[in-house]
């Protein structure tokens, strides 16, 4: 393994992490958010707004901006095919909190759910390297600044 | 009205990862993640259509996914949202012109298939 190469590896491990995280506590603020506001379906501006203005709400919406942030810089090297079965693992995180600070049951077919998705997420993520598109190449000459 | 809200989430978070994903090739690897390079980055992809075009699908999305969720528990929302892996893998293969090797494959099916199980 080349030294760019493995610094890849870290630079992807590092930031998949802040994607899964950021994506888990967001969806959790903004689900513990909307369920205070209530019920929203519309077309209609209004609704939304006044739901923007919840505490949850406004802390799920940032941590969501950082989701997208984070996403979007590991896209920047990162194939889709592989960023997206790597930050499923997301899923298996909030069932977990879902039980632990909400008393959520976890059937087994729950269980064998987070099982499959924690193998999925493995197979892609150690087995298969963060980009394969040929238009990166060029990136390894400037590719490690620090 | 459910399954309109699910079509619409898979559909537009199929769009935006592809315009992201297209626009973030364009952009090229972002080497610096510090918190003091964000906003030069944030300048940078505000002029940058296709991310700003993503964003647009994934903000319909989110919009529909709020709504999902204000009238169906998490446990229907999530697995019905599963197909997008598998249905995102083909567009990036096809689409992208990434090598989705076998392990990508099998790995995105099994991903997919557990999220299906977590409404059980």
């Amino acid at each position: 393994m080349t030294p760019h190469s493995k610094e890849l590896r870290r630079k992807t491990r590092l930031l998949s992490i802040v994607v899964i995280v950021s994506n888990v506590l967001g969806n959790f603020a903004l689900s513990m958010g909307m369920k205070e506001v209530g019920a929203t379906v519309s077309f209609a501006v209004l609704p939304y707004l006044r739901a923007l203005l919840d505490p949850w709400v406004i802390a799920g919406v940032c941590l969501l901006a950082l989701w997208l942030l984070s996403n979007l810089s590991l896209l920047s090297w990162a194939d889709l095919s592989y960023a997206l079965p790597v930050t499923s693992i997301a899923y298996v995180i909030a069932a977990i909190l879902g039980r632990v600070f909400m008393g959520d049951e976890i059937s087994w077919l729950r269980w064998t759910g987070i099982v499959l998705i924690v193998i999925g997420a493995t197979i892609v993520g150690l087995t298969t390297p963060p980009r394969t598109t040929p238009e990166h190449e060029q990136d390894f000459v400037s590719g490690d600044e620090r | 009205m459910r399954w309109l809200l699910v079509g619409l989430i898979v559909v537009c978070n199929g769009i935006g990862d592809l315009l992201n994903k297209t626009g973030m090739k364009r952009h090229g690897e972002v080497h610096e993640l510090r918190p003091r390079a964000i906003p030069r980055l944030l300048k940078s992809l505000s002029r940058n259509l296709y991310v700003v075009g993503g964003i647009a699908a994934l903000a319909v999305s989110f919009f529909a996914l709020l709504s999902l969720l204000s009238i169906a528990p998490l446990s229907f929302a999530i697995p019905a949202t599963a197909s997008s892996y598998v249905a995102e893998t083909i567009l990036a293969k096809y689409v992208l012109g990434e090598q989705v090797t076998w392990q990508r494959w099998l790995g995105a099916t099994v991903v997919a298939c557990g999220v299906v199980l977590l409404a059980f």
